[in-house]
C-alpha cells in the first residue's frame, strides 16, 4: 500500500509508465480513498454494505415485519410443530420450514433491492430539456405563470401525459413517478411500502408480489395448524387444558387471525393488477377507467391475463440504473474543481491504455517535457518534496505564478492553480490520516491521484506534468488523436 | 475511471476521456420512444445537429441495432420465462450467483457502442454514450470541435457545468 517514501519524483513518473498498462491493478489501491457512488447518492435512501442493499429512510416498520414473522413462525416450530409433526405428519414442519425460507428471501430481496430508481439527468441532458421546452413553449410564454411542464407521447394508440420532474430534471418515463418518501423517480413505481422499508417499483415488484403471496400461505397454514393442533389436544384433555399445555398457540393464532385478511387481501389485490397490468398508483388514481365518457384502456397491457401474469412475473429483470456500487470517475470527482490538467492525464492515460505504442510516445513526451520545463516548475516539484513545508503561502505563489506563466488558456488555469494549492495545503495542516477524509470534501484531487498514504508530493509532481503535458496534447486534433487511438 | 469494477464501462470511459481531450462543442440527445410500451427503444429521427457530421443511414444503422439489442434483451418469451421460474424456485437466491440475460445482452451492447465509436464516431468528432450510464433515457452523442486554440477553454468550461452538478449532488446528500 505505502509505496517507498524516498524516491518520490520516480514514483511519479512510474505511476503514469505502468498505469496505462494495467489499469486494473489501481483499483484495489485507492479503495480507502475511493467515493463509490451510493456515498453521494441524491435520493432519501439508506445504503448498508458498502451501496449493496438499498433501502428507503424509514425502516422502523420493516423491522417490525421481519420481527413478527420470526417470532410467529419460530414460536409455530418450537410448540406447534414437535407435537403435529408426531401426531399427523413430519411433513408439516418440513413445509412450514419452506414458506418461511421463501418468505424471507422474498422480503429481504424486496427490501434491498433497487426499485429501479432513475438517475438524475446530467447537467447536460437538464440543460437540453430545459432548451426543448423553450421552444415547445416560445410561443405561449409571457403568462403569469410558467405552463405546466408536460409532454404527450403515445403509446399503443393511448395519448399518455408525461409529467416534468423538477427535482431529477427528467420528463418521467410512462409509470415512472417520483416517490415522496424516497426523493426518487421510480420506474413503474407502484407504491412505497414501509412495511418492507422501500419503494415498489419495476426492479423489486415481482419479489413483492411473491413475498406476499407466500406470506398469506404462511400465514394461513400456520393459523390451520395451530386451530389443528389446539384442536387435537382439546380433545385429549379438554379445551382450557390445552391451552394450558401450550400457551403460544393462543399467541400464533392471534397474530395469524389478524394479519390473515389483510395479507390475503392484500395479494388477492396485487393479483388483480397483475393480471390487468397496472400498478397500484394507477389503479388508485383510475388512470385507464373510463371517465366523462373517453375511452381509456390500458395501453401496458399484453391482452390476456396470461401473458400478463407471466410477463410481470417472469419477465427480463430489468439491470439497475444506478450504479450506486461504482466509483466515481475522474471527471466527477474533478468537477468540485475542475482542472483541465486532470482531464488531461486522464485522457492521456486513456490513450496508452488503447495502445502500448501510443503510450511509450506519451510517457516518453512528459518525461522530456519536464526535464525542459522552465526553472519555476522545477522549484515547485523540489520545494514539494520536503513535505514538513513551514511556508505554503510561498507554495502557493509558486503555483499562482506558474499557473500564470503557462501558455495555456486562461480559463482552466485558476481552477488548477487553486487544486494545487489545496493539496498542497492541506497535508501541512492536517495528519495524513485526517487528510483521507478531507479529500473528497475539500481538496478535489481525484482520490486516486493520492495513494492512501503516499505524500502529497507525489500528485505534485503529477500535476506539474499534467501542466506540461497539456501543452503538448491541445497541439493534436482530434483526427490526430483518432488515428492515434484507432492504431 | 480506475475504480470502475465494470471493464465495459472502463474501457468506454478512456474513449470519452480521449475525446474530452478536444474540446467539447455540444451534446445531442436521442430520446426514448414509448410509441410500442415502456420497452427500451430510440427514436430513429435523425437530429439536424449531426447533419454536417455523420450519414444519416450510418447514423440510423447504429439506432436500428442499439434498438435490436434492447429488444432482445426485454423479449418476454421461453428463456426469460424459463429464468424467472428457476429464479423464483430458489427464493431469487440464485442471482446473487447468477448473470441475467439482460446484463449478459448490456455487455453486449457497450461493446458494440465501443467499436461503432471507434470505427464510426470519434473519426468524425463523435461519441455516444452508453444509454445504461444516462438511466436508459437517452442516447447521449458528444459532438467534438476540430480547433485546438480554443479547445482547451470551452473544454474547461464544459466540464465545469458537467461537474457543478456533481458537486451540487454530493454536497446535497451531505
Amino acid at each position: 500500500m505505502t509505496p517507498g517514501g524516498g524516491p518520490m519524483k520516480e514514483c511519479g513518473y512510474r505511476e503514469i509508465n505502468t498505469r496505462g498498462t494495467s489499469p486494473m491493478e489501481s483499483p484495489p489501491k485507492k479503495k480507502t480513498a475511493a467515493r463509490r457512488k451510493w456515498e453521494a447518492f441524491p435520493g432519501r435512501n439508506k445504503f448498508f454494505c458498502n451501496g449493496r442493499i438499498m433501502m428507503a429512510k424509514q425502516t422502523g416498520v420493516f423491522y417490525l415485519t421481519l420481527i413478527l414473522i420470526l417470532v410467529t413462525s419460530g414460536l409455530f416450530f418450537a410448540f406447534d410443530c414437535p407435537y403435529l409433526a408426531l401426531n399427523i405428519t413430519p411433513a408439516i414442519p418440513v413445509i412450514g420450514g419452506i414458506l418461511v425460507f421463501f418468505v424471507m428471501g422474498t422480503l429481504l430481496r424486496t427490501s434491498f433491492s433497487d426499485p429501479g430508481v432513475l438517475p438524475r439527468a446530467t447537467p447536460d441532458e437538464a440543460a437540453d430539456l430545459e432548451r426543448q421546452i423553450d421552444v415547445a413553449n416560445g410561443s405561449t410564454s409571457g403568462g403569469y405563470r410558467p405552463p405546466p411542464r408536460t409532454k404527450e407521447v403515445i403509446i399503443n394508440g393511448q395519448t399518455v401525459k408525461l409529467k416534468y420532474c423538477f427535482t431529477c430534471k427528467i420528463f418521467r418515463p410512462p409509470r415512472a413517478s417520483h416517490c415522496s418518501l424516497c426523493d426518487n423517480c421510480v420506474e413503474r413505481f407502484d407504491h412505497h411500502c414501509p412495511w418492507v422499508g422501500n419503494c415498489v417499483g419495476k426492479r423489486n415488484y415481482r419479489f413483492f408480489y411473491m413475498f406476499i403471496l407466500s406470506l398469506s400461505f404462511l400465514t394461513v397454514f400456520i393459523f390451520a395448524f395451530v386451530i389443528t393442533h389446539v384442536i387435537l389436544r382439546s380433545q385429549q384433555s379438554g379445551f382450557l387444558n390445552a391451552l394450558k399445555d401450550s400457551p403460544a398457540s393462543v399467541l400464533e393464532a392471534v397474530v395469524c387471525f389478524f394479519s390473515v385478511w389483510s395479507i390475503v387481501g392484500l395479494s388477492g389485490f396485487h393479483t388483480y393488477l397483475i393480471s390487468s397490468n397496472q400498478t397500484t398508483n394507477e389503479d388508485i388514481k383510475g388512470s385507464w377507467s373510463s371517465k366523462r365518457g373517453k375511452e381509456n384502456y390500458n395501453p401496458y397491457s399484453h391482452g390476456n391475463i396470461f401473458t400478463n401474469c407471466c410477463a410481470a412475473l417472469c419477465g427480463p429483470i430489468n439491470p439497475s440504473l444506478i450504479d450506486r456500487r461504482g466509483f466515481f470517475q475522474t471527471d466527477v470527482t474533478l468537477s468540485v474543481a475542475p482542472s483541465n490538467g486532470m482531464t488531461m492525464y486522464g485522457s492521456t492515460q486513456s490513450q496508452s491504455n488503447m495502445c502500448d505504442q501510443d503510450q511509450c510516445i506519451q510517457s516518453t513526451k512528459f518525461v522530456l517535457q519536464a526535464a525542459a520545463t522552465p526553472l519555476l516548475q522545477t522549484e515547485t516539484i523540489i520545494t514539494s518534496d520536503e513535505p514538513p513545508l513551514p511556508g505554503k503561502t510561498t507554495v502557493n505563489a509558486q503555483c499562482a505564478s506558474l499557473a500564470l506563466g503557462q501558455p495555456t488558456p486562461p480559463s482552466s488555469m485558476p481552477n488548477l492553480n487553486s487544486e494545487t494549492a489545496l493539496t498542497d495545503m492541506i497535508p501541512l495542516k492536517e495528519d495524513l490520516r485526517n487528510h483521507q477524509f478531507l479529500t473528497p470534501d475539500e481538496a478535489p484531487s481525484p482520490p486516486g491521484m493520492l495513494p492512501a498514504s503516499s505524500p502529497v508530493t507525489h500528485s505534485h509532481t503529477m500535476h506539474v506534468l499534467n501542466l506540461v503535458s497539456q501543452d503538448s496534447l491541445h497541439e493534436d486534433s482530434v483526427r490526430g488523436l483518432v488515428k492515434l487511438s484507432s492504431v | 475511471m480506475w475504480g470502475k469494477p465494470a471493464v465495459m464501462r472502463t474501457q468506454m470511459h478512456n474513449l470519452q476521456e480521449l475525446r474530452r481531450s478536444a474540446s467539447l462543442a455540444s451534446k445531442v440527445f436521442i430520446q426514448r420512444d414509448y410509441s410500442e410500451g415502456t420497452m427500451c427503444q430510440f427514436q430513429m429521427k435523425f437530429p439536424p445537429e449531426l447533419d454536417s457530421r455523420i450519414e444519416k443511414q450510418l447514423f440510423e444503422e447504429t439506432v436500428k441495432t442499439l434498438n435490436a439489442f434492447y429488444k432482445e434483451a426485454e423479449k418476454i418469451g421461453g428463456s426469460s420465462y424459463l429464468e424467472g421460474c428457476l429464479a423464483c424456485a430458489t427464493a431469487y437466491f440464485i442471482f446473487l450467483c447468477m448473470e441475467t440475460h439482460y446484463e449478459k445482452v448490456l455487455k453486449k451492447i457497450s461493446k458494440y457502442i465501443q467499436e461503432q465509436n471507434e470505427k464510426i464516431y470519434a473519426p468524425r468528432g463523435l461519441l455516444i454514450t452508453d444509454p445504461v450510464e444516462r438511466g436508459m433515457r437517452v442516447i447521449e452523442i458528444s459532438i467534438y470541435e476540430d480547433r485546438c486554440s480554443s479547445g482547451s477553454s470551452s473544454s474547461g468550461s464544459s466540464s465545469s457545468t458537467s461537474s457543478v452538478g456533481g458537486g451540487g449532488v454530493a454536497s446535497r446528500a451531505r
